[in-house]
């Protein structure tokens, strides 16, 4: 039964109990679509797992990298700080992809064939152009910063300090201005011909107040945390764009004129697209603005 | 899209998008804001305590998740069609999710114990250097007090 007919029925005088006595769907709805609508659940539930227990491990440690300090690149702009734009675009085009998918959706809703084309081909431009982004930003973390699953680079001073001249322990630079630091402030140790450089620093306030110390590795769990829920999503969004580009295909062929039922397997593509969109507000928010 | 026409639904699809967008600029300010990066000295998400209760951090982060949930729910109701959806539908899909609510409370308490646990696991560590010590000291003394009483 398509979702023409189920949606077309009459809802004032067709009471639940009618509904549900078999022959039609009680969720006046098609099987395809409330099986990608339970698809979606247990999805959410698996990213919502994720969530959690990176929130659980963020809990358990005494710092987390702050993310407008780790997210602070932006392509062509060299060592430049930008914090939070280039993921703010990504989010962006995500966003103007869920709108271009939703008028695909009601493109086929008329049985436009050469409407619901041209919104699909801008979605999929949409996913492409994020997943593009995924990548400089995945390449920059990994290949600049030296970010991987077991090692983080990015930390986060527990208290104020001076960074010492690495030779002599003398104040950094010294005879010019000392390089100091704030609680709370943070670092990227960096790697200069496969060598980590963990400078040494002197920390000047608090109970521990003048002892030495080097600078240590950020919460390990934050690398395999973020390449690991960041690419289950960004695999989720490269699924979508390969179904979109078939979808697409078959639209094109006039496989959908013939079933003469409003494009349903566009809306069923523009459920799981929406709901790449959705998940990414929430990877959004836990990962780049708290 | 049940009761609306064409036109309708694109109006609203248009509207839609850009409520969303203009929420996830205001998020972005918000975060930038907070942490210090638009307005020199102002910096509520270091600087605004009340006691021990960081409330500047507190407020921005109440904000954002708000905003967010905000952000899913037209996204779910609107782009997702929820909202035109029979109730049953509705249900099934979306009680389920309220399991969730119990999950984040238990496993995020889980993870402030890990953190307490650790915290702990230090500490005791240094003081075991400082334990370490002071038996020793009884001990010399034990000696020394049986060494006197063998003498007399």
């Amino acid at each position: 039964m398509s979702a023409e007919t189920a949606v077309g029925h009459d809802v004032a005088h067709e009471s639940e109990s009618q509904l549900w006595e078999g022959g039609k769907s009680p969720f006046r709805s098609s099987y395809g679509k409330i099986m990608m609508w339970y698809f979606l659940l247990s999805d959410a539930f698996t990213f919502a797992g994720f969530l959690i227990s990176y929130g659980a491990l963020r809990f358990s440690m005494e710092t987390w990298p702050v993310p407008d300090f780790v997210f602070s690149t932006f392509p062509f702009m060299g060592t430049a700080s930008a914090p939070l734009l280039f993921v703010s675009f990504m989010t962006f085009v995500l966003l103007f992809s869920s709108y271009t998918m939703i008028r695909a959706v009601q493109e086929g809703k008329r049985e436009n064939k050469s409407g619901v084309i041209k919104w699909m081909i801008y979605t999929i431009i949409g996913g492409a152009t994020f997943l593009g982004c995924q990548a400089w930003e995945w390449t920059t973390l990994i290949a600049k910063e030296h970010m991987s699953v077991t090692v983080n680079p990015f930390g986060t001073h527990l208290a104020s300090g001076v960074y010492l001249d690495d030779e002599h322990g003398h104040v950094y630079n010294a005879g010019e201005e000392a390089e100091t630091f704030q609680a709370g402030h943070s670092y990227l140790i960096h790697k200069e011909g496969g060598e980590w450089i963990q400078r040494r620093y002197q920390i000047t306030e608090g109970p521990d107040a003048g002892m030495v110390k080097q600078l240590e590795f950020g919460p390990k769990a934050f690398g395999a945390l973020f390449f690991f829920i960041t690419g289950f999503h960004g695999f989720h969004v490269f699924s979508g764009v390969i179904f979109l580009l078939i979808i697409a295909l078959n639209v094109a062929s006039g496989l959908y004129v013939k079933r003469k039922n409003g494009y349903e397997m566009v809306e069923k593509i523009g459920l799981y697209w929406h709901f790449v969109d959705l998940v990414w507000v929430f990877v959004f928010l836990v990962f780049y603005l708290l | 899209m049940a009761g609306h026409t064409y036109e309708e639904s694109k109006q609203i699809a248009l509207k839609t998008i850009i409520i969303l967008a203009v929420v996830t600029v205001i998020e972005v300010l918000i975060a930038l804001a907070g942490k210090g990066h638009l307005i020199s000295g102002f910096a509520p998400y270091e600087t605004a305590y009340i006691g021990t209760l960081n409330v500047g951090k507190t407020i921005m982060y109440l904000l954002m998740i708000s905003m967010s949930l905000y952000k899913a729910y037209l996204v779910i109701f609107e782009f997702m069609h929820m909202k035109y959806e029979v109730r049953g539908l509705v249900r099934s899909v979306l009680l389920p999710t309220v399991l969730l609510v119990w999950a984040i409370i238990a496993f995020f308490m889980e993870g402030d114990y890990w953190r307490a646990s650790r915290a702990q696991v230090e500490e005791k560590n240094l003081e075991q250097v400082q334990e370490a010590m002071q038996p020793r000291g009884d001990v010399i003394k034990l000696e020394e007090s049986t060494d006197h009483g063998d003498e007399h």
